[in-house]
């Protein structure tokens, strides 16, 4: 962190200083601010991340919900499908995606950026293993009181999952904001660049970037620890008060 | 002592039963519609942007596609995967994986159980934990390289510091083979904690009260009520966290990359990096392919045996 204070001169020293030679700048930062498109690169990760997560929260519950609630033709295989493509190592996928992209004339758009990442089958064993636990004779009470199956769902199951919910939200939120990989790869456009990707694009005219490279990174993830540092009495009360326990 | 806990114990054991007797029950009349109907988004998502790549990566498996382009409809049949079998990088690096994995769930599994019990129980420095949370698992990988190569430094590092003050040599922990592997392990640990944290913290959360003032009743005190009430009621939640803790540790990539390029002498690199350096830096997507189509096999057996494990001990 302290590299991104000093002159590219100290930070490529081959000795690893702390306190560098040249005195502590803010060359790398303003570098940056000059070069960078930062206001742009930071709607597109929020709009990014709140979409990836609004939706990959809906989809992966409504599934989690099927996968533990209702019976239907291929029920098991399909969960099972699920758990084990977990273990499908990202690096292997990178390239078919792109092609697909490609194909599907979807590259350098928001859409390529987000719907790949909307599939988390991590969560849905999350989500699936919590509502595996929820009583069902909450449930059984709403069904004689008439509510078909979405009414349950949303008036009975989703409440009481509230904890795991947000616990599942904050993860694919963080998830999607320190992403890298992808969006690097879906996206040419600087217009359409998240901060990550943005700042990493950022280059000095002496074509030495150790500690911009730094800065970059520390000026991506600010603005999640600001929000986390204000938030967090909210977030950890939201996962900490609801649920059964409270009830 | 030991017919304090038993009333607490049976009232757990008894909501369990009912629930599985009630699940077979209700279960069978609703089925059908529904169902599909929400899993259908999911997927469909999951079908276009998981299922299809992994089948046009298989395809690659057995071409000698490269990442230029150039060679992609070439099939090769089983060439790619008879030199897996033969490439004894792939084995090293396999094992690397397992060794980490080994080394990184057990703590990563009880640290983030006690960090959740001290925030729940309310322990005094609470905040504390909670920006241990917070703090670390916020961080990108490359904030996460920063710190701790700072910190491992061997001459200035901060670590090496705070052996010298109790008079023991500081280490090389990056670059000697010994040690390389448990200082990946203690940055793991460090970087992602915080995902078990908040997994046993929301189930912690789920914990019917009655069972705790069931064992309040009678007379069981603190320890009593962690031992028979909390434990067991977390057991669901343990078994679902190490099942996943193993699943990423045997995907370890971008803090090894980023700290030891797999080195000191490959003594730290996993098999995801071999797998990337072939398809990525050599160019040989097809055989690249073929390595992560054998390493995914391996899995799946493992996940098999797990899930059936844990699927034993459930019923």
């Amino acid at each position: 962190m302290d590299t991104s204070f000093k002159t590219e001169v100290d930070a490529s020293a081959s000795g690893a200083d702390w306190i560098p030679k040249a005195g502590f700048t803010l060359h790398a930062y303003r570098t940056i601010f000059g070069q960078g498109n930062l206001p742009v690169w930071a709607v597109n990760s929020v709009v990014i991340a709140v979409c990836v997560t609004a939706i990959t929260v809906a989809i992966s519950a409504m599934a989690a919900y099927a996968f533990s609630r209702t019976l239907f033709r291929g029920r098991r295989v399909l969960f099972a499908v699920t758990v084990a493509s977990i273990m499908v190592p990202p690096q292997i996928l990178i390239v078919p995606l792109f092609r697909q992209m490609l194909a599907m004339n979807l590259v350098d758009t928001y859409a390529a950026v987000i719907l790949p990442q909307v599939v988390a089958p991590a969560m849905v064993f999350i989500l699936k293993k919590f509502f595996d636990g929820i009583p069902r004779e909450l449930e059984e009470a709403a069904r004689i009181d008439g509510a078909g199956s979405f009414r349950v769902f949303w008036s009975v199951v989703l409440p009481l999952s509230r904890p795991i919910l947000a616990a599942v939200a904050i993860f694919v939120f963080i998830n999607t904001w320190n992403n890298f990989l992808w969006p690097f790869i879906s996206t040419s456009d600087p217009q359409l660049m998240t901060l990550p990707v943005g700042l990493s694009t950022v280059k000095d005219s002496t074509g030495l970037r150790n500690a911009q490279e730094s800065a970059a990174s520390i000026l991506g993830s600010i603005p999640l620890l600001i929000v986390f540092m204000l938030f967090q009495r909210q977030i950890v009360k939201s996962v900490a008060t609801t649920g059964l326990g409270g009830q | 002592m030991a017919s304090v806990s038993t009333p607490a114990r049976r009232a757990a054991a008894g909501s369990r039963r009912t629930g599985f007797r009630r699940a077979a029950a209700t279960d069978r009349p609703r089925s059908g519609g529904a169902g599909w109907l929400f899993a259908t988004p999911f997927l469909a998502f999951f079908t276009l942007f998981l299922i299809v790549p992994i089948g046009i990566g298989l395809w690659m498996s057995f071409t000698d596609a490269s990442l230029t382009g150039h060679g992609d409809n070439t099939l090769v049949g089983l060439d790619n995967y008879t030199e897996a079998f033969g490439d004894s990088q792939v084995w090293q690096t396999l094992g690397n994986t397992v060794w980490f994995t080994v080394l990184t769930t057990v703590p990563l599994v009880l640290v983030a159980l006690v960090m959740a019990l001290l925030v729940y129980t309310g322990m005094p420095g609470q905040w504390l934990w909670r920006l241990a949370f917070f703090a670390s698992h916020l961080l990108p990988v490359a904030v996460v390289y920063q710190i701790w190569s700072m910190l491992f430094q061997p001459d200035r590092g901060m670590l090496n510091g705070l052996l010298k003050i109790f008079g023991i040599d500081g280490i090389a922990w990056l670059t000697d083979e010994k040690y390389a592997m448990w200082s990946i392990a203690l940055v793991t640990l460090w970087w992602t904690v915080g995902f078990n944290f908040l997994l046993y913290l929301a189930a912690l959360q789920a914990i019917p009260d009655h069972l705790y003032e069931a064992a309040a009743l009678d007379g069981a005190g603190a320890w009593r009520r962690l031992w028979s009430v909390t434990l067991p009621q977390l057991r669901r939640t343990t078994g679902l966290i190490a099942v996943l803790q193993v699943m990423a540790s045997l995907k370890v990539f971008d803090q090894i990359y980023l700290l030891t390029k797999g080195g000191p002498n490959g003594a730290t690199r996993p098999i995801l990096e071999y797998i990337y350096d072939t398809g990525f830096t050599n160019y040989r997507l097809g055989y690249a392919s073929a390595v992560s189509y054998v390493f995914f096999g391996l899995i799946i057996i493992l996940s098999i045996a797990q899930l059936k494990i844990f699927s034993r001990r459930e019923d």
